[in-house]
């Protein structure tokens, strides 16, 4: 996980505004600055803020190349470079979980990950959770109970949802809570997220 | 009104756009990209409140790849977030960077953003030469005095509620294209049509140029009801480039500058003889909306009780904060906490049951507004099959009658809230020979449902399925429907299009007539057939009779007027709340929850239940966790994004038992449907922090009720005061 910016280092540039390459309006002329010509550690080295570096994502089952800057999320190429705009950016900063994707299988907050980091790996979007024209469970089970309103955190939840079954294919009541806590709801839906992600596990049983 | 036999009117039916929104292809404004569209940002004011002196924009004009900037104020800036300029780049970060260059000389002022400060009379002064404090409402009913002074026992309390901001998923933001002399917007709003006058407003072009389209969006909660500030500058941005230009708001924004409920502070007095008889009720609230206005909290005191002599005095105090905006159930959520908080009080010094007090005082008129009877009211189901489904006899009867650590509570809060919908709103219905049929309303749908109820209604009317409708909404440029707030959109759309449906039935009766030779009156329709009355083997046919039209036709339907002069139209709810109260560390956990609404017919009893739970997970987290809070010697924000400003989570919210009453009102239009979208907010802060208090034996008289405020309620409660 990115550590987070303190408020209290107003001086100083945290993670995020560095990764991030700025703030918003007039504060960020104090940060802009210092970041250009600098260089932000990953697994392979230090790479400058601003270079292009081209990187092999699968995604939903697809092999692309693409040349990404240092800086950029994983949810800003998704959505900008590759046009799969079912990962939703809501907090901008690992808040929420609308940005979820499954990275190799696990799910992560695409907002908070570089896309660099995700060279050679696969990506799953909401986009390639249903098999062709057959639904994943869990976006069957979501209509069926109803286990949204707006839709715009739905795609999180679904990818999070899918990831925890997996693992834990017949999960009480306190293990869903505990599992979507890193998704926010803010229509309030999570009573009937319950009873979609139940749905979903009994049919992934056959139950 | 006898209930009819419907076959998907009241009955669950799942939502018709699932595919899109399950698939992530349901396209948000967020996800709208344009060839050659621009991305424009909005550079905000940093002080509380200062004069601009002067804007250079053109060190940012002169970065490449900047398109445009524009200047967005003139002389002063009253809170920090308000717009100063703007520019628009090929993307995000260069237009960043350009906001970065624009030079702007500020000449700070003195502010206040402390409510509270702002009353004091030495405070800076928010509006040039106006005071902070102004009076927005007052509302007499007989006499207080006299009924104060023929009350047994008289209880007066303060109740105060935080300033909550609606951060919906989605941030606002808008995607502007002229097409010519035609601007096309795409906007993340509760109102295309009111977005689209606003527009041709502010830009001086014909309305009939502007269109206004949404798609889908991810939640607004009354905070994209009008047209917003951003969307006019995209719109003036795309106009001077010739390009689209998308401008979306920040988390951060979202706490600056597009509104939030106003707090409240809220003391009641109330006067009751022994048996409960209410004597005599008075409030004096304050309430902010920064450099807007605050809310009325009164309608639930002068409404919802049968009291004889009421007064409300109502003060609005300004302060250098961005303006409020309504928030789901504007003033009632912070009337409610205050108003059912005070019934509580006065039903433990009066030693009755809370929920006997209600009834005992049970108004069957709206004494409030007009003085009429309201044309059907069902808080009495209400109030019992809630009582039932959280099993009220199970309560302490004494509040704070339990021991020990975590120690357990249940409360009961009441909502009032309109609901009517407005007469006017038009709805199409078109068939097509190949029997594909499409309903068209200028409406949205913010996740409500609003899709599929008007598919439901339509497939009800034809005798069809719900997946057989094609619904198309969420454009200016189709037929009006007033903004989606206010819980207006169901009982103003689907009556529209039941009456577009039912001329639609109308004439394929008549088509059928004269396949069959008999009389259009005569024409029964069932099973997707057209049969002649007594004569069940003369039949035809949807599919013939469908072709039989031979080219498309179109019916009109509206939703029209009902009897406002004689009845009081409503909508009610009683909620129960089960908690337990750790007196330890103060903290609150929410165990049980039962919501009882009557809002005429339900027509998606599976969306009906997702408003409701949705509400009361709203209303949980409002009296549990959500209070802006401002840094007094900024003006900023200390907690503009989703980690400081708390919301609440799956790990906070229990299992919802959601109950409707489906008190159809024949008078009210030609369904006997009432909006929901408020109602199920109202009272669900209220009623946990009733049963807080039902625990705990004292009331914690402020929302949200945070750990440190519960266990200070407690520090008095032992101290004795």
């Amino acid at each position: 996980m990115e550590k987070k910016p303190t408020k209290k280092n107003p001086g100083g540039v945290s993670r995020r505004d560095f990764i991030k390459g700025l703030g918003t309006g007039a504060l960020s002329t104090a940060v802009l600055p210092p970041l250009l010509g600098q260089t932000i550690a990953t697994k392979k080295g230090r790479v400058p803020v601003y270079d292009k570096k081209t990187i092999t994502l699968t995604v939903n089952g697809k092999k692309a190349s693409l040349a990404v800057e240092a800086n950029e999320t994983l949810l800003d190429v998704l959505r900008d470079k590759l046009d799969l705009t079912g990962a939703k950016k809501v907090c901008d900063r690992g808040e929420c979980g609308g940005c979820t994707v499954l990275l190799d299988g696990a799910p992560i907050y695409a907002c908070m990950y570089l896309a660099i980091r995700a060279d050679g790996k696969a990506v799953k979007t909401v986009e390639g959770l249903a098999d062709g024209n057959k639904f994943h469970p869990v976006q069957e089970a979501f209509i069926e109970k109803d286990g949204y309103q707006c839709g715009f955190c739905t795609p999180g939840f679904l990818m999070t949802t899918s990831a925890f079954l997996e693992k834990n294919p017949a999960p009480s009541l306190d293990e869903i809570k505990q599992a979507l806590s890193g998704n926010l709801c803010r229509c309030g839906n999570y009573a009937k997220i319950y009873g979609a992600v139940d749905a979903a596990a009994r049919k992934l049983r056959g139950a | 009104m006898r209930k009819e036999d419907f076959t998907y009117i009241g009955k669950p039916t799942r939502r018709i756009d699932g595919r899109e929104v399950v698939t992530g292809r349901a396209t948000y404004t967020q996800d709208i990209k344009l060839r050659g569209m621009l991305i424009g940002k909005i550079l905000r004011s940093p002080y509380a409140a200062a004069e601009v002196v002067s804007i250079d924009l053109a060190p940012a004009l002169a970065l490449p790849g900047v398109f445009a900037a524009l200047k967005l104020v003139e002389g002063k800036v009253r809170y920090a977030g308000q717009q100063v300029a703007a520019v628009a780049a090929v993307d995000e970060r260069t237009a960043e960077k350009a906001l970065a260059l624009i030079k702007v000389d500020f000449k700070t002022l003195p502010y206040v953003v402390d409510w509270e400060k702002a009353r004091d009379a030495s405070a800076p002064q928010v509006r040039d030469g106006k005071p902070n404090v102004e009076r927005f409402n007052e509302y007499v009913r007989g006499d207080v005095e006299k009924g104060f002074a023929e009350a047994d026992v008289v209880v007066e309390r303060t109740y105060r509620t935080a300033f909550e901001i609606h951060n919906p998923a989605e941030t606002h933001g808008s995607v502007a294209v002229w097409e010519g002399d035609h601007l096309v917007v795409y906007d993340s709003t509760q109102n295309v049509h009111g977005v689209r006058d606003g527009l041709a407003r502010a830009l001086k072009v014909p309305a009939a140029n502007v269109t206004v389209i949404k798609k889908y969006m991810g939640g607004g909660f009354g905070s994209k009801l009008g047209l917003n500030e951003q969307t006019v500058a995209a719109a003036n941005l795309a106009r001077e480039t010739g390009r689209p230009v998308k401008v979306l708001l920040s988390r951060r924004d979202n706490a600056v500058c597009v509104g939030y409920r106003p707090s409240s502070l809220q003391t009641y007095k109330v006067g009751a003889k022994k048996d409960g008889t209410l004597t005599a009720f008075s409030l004096v609230n304050y309430a902010s909306g920064g450099v807007g206005a605050g809310d009325e909290v009164s309608e639930p005191v002068v409404d919802i009780y049968k009291c004889p002599n009421c007064k409300v005095e109502e003060f609005t105090v300004f302060t250098n904060t961005g303006a409020s905006r309504a928030t789901r159930a504007p003033g009632h959520t912070q009337g409610a906490f205050g108003l059912e908080g005070v019934m509580d009080e006065l039903a433990a010094a009066l030693d009755i049951d809370p929920l006997e007090l209600r009834k005992k005082n049970y108004s069957t008129r709206n004494l409030g507004d007009t003085g009429l009877p309201y044309s059907t009211k069902g808080l009495d189901m209400c109030y019992k099959l809630g009582a039932k489904a959280i099993g009220w006899e199970r309560r302490n009867r004494k509040p704070g009658d339990g021991s020990g650590t975590v120690r357990r509570g249940i409360g009961v809060a009441t909502s009032i809230w309109f609901g009517a919908g407005v007469p006017g709103t038009l709805a199409d219905v078109v068939l097509y020979p190949d029997m594909s049929v499409e309903v068209v309303c200028g409406t949205q749908d913010l996740g409500t449902g609003t899709r599929t109820h008007m598919a439901v209604v339509a497939a009800e009317t034809l005798g069809l399925e719900p997946k057989d409708i094609t619904v198309k909404l969420g454009n200016s440029d189709y037929p009006w429907a007033p903004l989606s707030g206010g819980s207006l959109t169901t009982p103003s759309v689907a009556p529209a299009v039941r009456d577009a449906a039912l001329k639609a039935v109308e004439r394929l009766k008549a088509v059928a007539a004269a396949r069959l030779k008999v009389a259009a009156d005569d024409v029964v329709m069932g099973d997707r057939r057209f049969f002649a009355k007594g004569a069940p083997d003369k039949t035809v046919a949807f599919a013939d009779v469908y072709r039989d039209l031979r080219r498309e036709a179109s019916f009109h339907g509206e939703r029209t007027g009902f009897p406002q002069n004689e009845y009081a139209f409503n909508t009610f709810g009683a909620h129960f709340a089960e908690v337990e109260v750790n007196v330890e560390t103060g903290r609150i956990r929410v165990l049980n929850y039962a919501a009882a609404h009557d809002s005429g017919q339900i027509i998606n009893k599976l969306t009906a239940e997702s408003q409701v739970v949705g509400a009361v997970t709203q209303g949980l987290s409002a009296g549990l966790f959500e209070e802006r809070v401002m840094d007094d010697t900024t003006g900023n924000p200390t907690n503009p994004n989703l980690r400081d400003y708390k919301i609440a989570t799956s790990l906070d919210v229990p299992e919802i038992t959601p109950i409707f009453v489906d008190v159809v009102d024949a008078r009210l239009n030609n369904l006997g449907t009432k909006g929901l979208g408020e109602p199920p907010r109202i009272p669900s802060s209220a009623a946990i922090a009733n049963a807080v208090y039902n625990a705990i034996g004292t009331h914690v008289r402020e929302i949200p009720m945070t750990p440190k405020r519960v266990l200070e309620a407690l520090k008095k409660k032992e101290a004795g005061s």
